[in-house]
């Protein structure tokens, strides 16, 4: 008989399973077993055996979060984050897989670099999807091979960090898109405006008399691309970290039109505002930046009513000696993984009142449906063994210093929130547990 | 991080309005020709990222006034070329014995920055776009020269709003007096969402409509390359936005005329305005010295 390494089952005992996809949300018990979802069935329903018991009474069991939109730094940046600090850091987070940006150094515009990121040399926590370059060195000049890159493992392109500007350039990534069944994603910011910016533009950045980005410049560049996704056939257009409410518009009008244009929202996007930014606060500099309260607003209906297709994090960790300088002249970005589910519940669920399983879907089979992350985001039989445990009635305080992130810089230092990760399950085994 | 060092200055919007009456009346009873050695033994350092001839000199005059010893640190030939950061100059002239850095630089809040890290005093001469509140101070003690109070005037500002540091600071000073502003110039200069700066703030295109009836009007050095920059044509904005002797005739017969300098003469200004009797601009040079001395002896806690 074939000897079975540890923890090779795993039975989640007494828990609310919230599972959008297959339209559960009732006491289950779930089985895990060789890297998969083996069993759900009613409370002590459950007919295979298990080594192991996890004891989820009180708890909230959910498909493992995903999130669509990370910096790890890696290759290059090593001194931010690192594939291994990253992923620990999404693992505490409840995020199984992890979607990677190409803005590294070099920039992952090769097959090879997409295989690189997913080696297990690399030592990742939890799944690694590559998202690779749109264009060569993200320059926004010249395709890169999408076929190639797409057999090597990515999962979309990008050039973020900066918007595909050209046309020419977008149409072609859409319509190369297209033939792939390749989503594109676009960093919406027209640079031709924000050169030198470091705010969004409104009374606050007039008066810390701040070069700020107005909201236009978002909305332009979606409008645009909302446009060629409706021209284009069968072409895939995922709109980064959406901060305006005009770039909504944009994305309801695409949808209307049943162009296949997704979006995503960032946890401080639907939690702070620019006047956040106080007296310089460079950990509330990100791009694109903190936008109104209306914009605010505005994403959180969005959010509520299906527009938003994911939360993503948009986690961009920087060393301290990057921010600690003038406001203009720190680096652009937030670390966001061990926060995002404690903002989500608190701002969303509790504030706003959002549903829970809303919250969950936006995590999961949301974010999976956006870059065909088949047998994730659900937790239906045969399915990936990987689970997000967690209580959403934890009162809590974060501490900016215990993260498993390399870098600190996170605007939410110190807040209390409610709803907390108390495990996390990727590919059956456990990566976290609180 | 830590709260900015009693007697630091780094705006007026965020200055208790007890502060600033207590800083207009000490500004009054400073003599730069009396030596006063309230500050002897203290040393000051000038930090001076941005070029600059009134605020530093005014500044260096008004801490030797004080007895303090100065010295005069910028960024060409020091380690700031080297790539030192704002924070690590700091550390290093707070270990040297500062007492005090008088500081300009152009990045918005970086004096800010400078005073969450050290625990000496910071004065800021002047960050960016965002405020220079000794510059507005000034300004105040020289209003109350001419006018028995500040309350229940009307003050124009004229000219590039948006890239000034000056204007910021004056409209939250004026606007704690309950003085009645009004922002002329066009759009790229003065935005709409100037007005949202301070309470009761108005934003004219129409300088005609700006001047009428006003005490104070406060003209701002405008930028050729700025013009350029935003398509403005110099002819058009002068022939709109130059203070001549025909325009100053709409507001109050003593109003006045301030301009932070450095003038541009036939820009934003006729040389008869700039020389005219209602013109108060080497006013405002001369009290730069008092009003800094005031400034500098509240830093140290000599403020009596």
């Amino acid at each position: 008989m074939r000897t079975r390494p540890e923890h090779d089952s795993l039975l989640i005992k007494g828990g609310q399973l919230i599972d959008p996809a297959a339209k559960i949300n009732a006491p289950m018990d779930v089985l895990l077993r060789d890297g998969r979802v083996s069993e759900v069935a009613a409370p002590n329903k459950v007919r295979g055996t298990a080594d192991e018991k996890f004891d989820a009474r009180g708890l909230v069991v959910a498909p493992g979060f995903i999130d669509l939109h990370v910096h790890l730094r890696e290759p290059g940046q090593a001194y931010k984050e690192t594939i291994a600090s990253g992923t620990a850091s999404a693992a505490a987070g409840g995020f199984t897989s992890v979607c990677t940006m190409p803005n590294t150094q070099p920039v992952v515009d090769t097959a090879e670099w997409v295989s690189w990121l997913r080696n297990p040399e690399r030592g990742a926590a939890v799944n690694v999807f590559p998202i690779a370059a749109a264009t060569r060195g993200s320059k926004g000049g010249t395709l890169t091979d999408f076929s190639a890159l797409q057999r090597a493992g990515a999962v979309a392109v990008t050039d973020d960090g900066k918007p595909i500007l050209d046309d020419d350039i977008m149409r072609m990534a859409l319509r190369l898109g297209a033939e792939l069944n390749f989503p594109v994603v676009q960093h919406a910011e027209d640079t031709r405006v924000t050169e030198g910016c470091s705010m969004h533009a409104g009374p606050t950045s007039f008066r810390l008399g701040l070069r700020a980005m107005p909201a236009m410049a978002e909305a332009i560049i979606v409008d645009r691309d909302v446009t060629l996704a409706q021209q284009i056939r069968e072409s895939r257009l995922h709109v980064a970290h959406l901060s305006t409410s005009d770039a909504l518009k944009a994305v309801r009008r695409g949808k209307r039109a049943k162009a296949r244009v997704t979006c995503e929202v960032t946890p401080h996007h639907f939690t702070l505002i620019d006047e956040n930014v106080g007296e310089y606060d460079t950990n509330f500099k990100m791009n694109p930046p903190l936008r109104s309260a209306s914009d605010r607003e505005a994403i959180i209906v969005a959010l509520a009513d299906g527009t938003v297709d994911a939360i993503a994090t948009d986690h961009a960790p920087h060393a301290l000696h990057e921010k600690q300088v003038e406001f203009e002249r720190a680096a652009f970005g937030v670390t966001g993984l061990e926060t995002a589910l404690a903002l989500a519940i608190t701002q969303l669920h509790r504030e706003h009142k959002v549903p829970l399983a809303r919250i969950v879907e936006l995590l999961t089979s949301g974010p999976a449906r956006v870059f065909d992350l088949n047998g994730r985001g659900t937790l239906a039989r045969g399915s990936y063994a990987d689970v997000t445990i967690f209580d959403p009635k934890k009162k809590w305080t974060f501490d900016g210093a215990s993260s498993r992130s390399l870098s600190r810089n996170t605007p939410f230092d110190g807040w209390q929130f409610t709803g907390k990760v108390v495990a996390t399950v990727a590919g059956g085994k456990i990566v976290y547990h609180m | 991080m830590n709260k900015p060092a009693r007697g630091s200055l780094l705006g007026i919007e965020h200055l208790d309005t007890k502060e600033i009456v207590g800083l207009l009346k000490l500004a009054r009873r400073m003599n730069p020709q009396k030596a006063r050695p309230l500050l002897r033994g203290k040393r000051v350092v000038l930090l001076f990222y941005e070029a600059s001839t009134r605020t530093r000199t005014s500044f260096e005059f008004a801490a030797k006034a004080l007895g303090a010893t100065t010295t005069l640190v910028q960024s060409s030939g020091s380690s700031i070329e080297k790539g030192e950061s704002v924070v690590d100059t700091g550390y290093t002239l707070r270990a040297v014995g500062a007492d005090c850095i008088v500081m300009r630089h152009p990045s918005a809040g970086a004096q800010h920055l400078m005073a969450t890290h050290l625990d000496i005093p910071i004065i800021n001469a002047g960050d960016g776009m965002h405020e220079h509140p000794s510059q507005a101070l000034l300004d105040a003690v020289t209003i109350l020269k001419h006018k028995r109070s500040l309350t229940g005037l009307q003050a124009t500002i004229i000219g590039d709003i948006f890239h000034s540091r000056v204007a910021r600071s004056a409209c939250h000073l004026l606007s704690r007096f309950g003085v009645k502003i009004t922002l002329c110039g066009p759009p790229e200069f003065v935005p709409d969402v100037a007005a949202s700066l301070v309470p009761g703030l108005r934003v004219t295109r129409h300088i005609e409509d700006a001047l009428r009836g006003t005490d104070v009007i406060m003209l701002l050095r405008v930028q050729k390359e700025r013009l350029a920059g935003q398509k403005i044509r110099l002819q058009d904005y002068i022939a709109r936005y130059q203070m001549t002797t025909a325009r100053l005739k709409l507001a109050k017969r003593d109003a006045i005329v301030m301009h932070p300098g450095p003038i541009i003469r036939g820009l934003e200004l006729t040389a008869e305005v700039a020389d005219g009797p209602q013109s108060v601009i080497t006013d405002e040079v001369h009290n730069g010295v008092p009003t800094r001395m005031a400034v500098l002896a509240r830093a140290m806690g000599k403020a009596r």
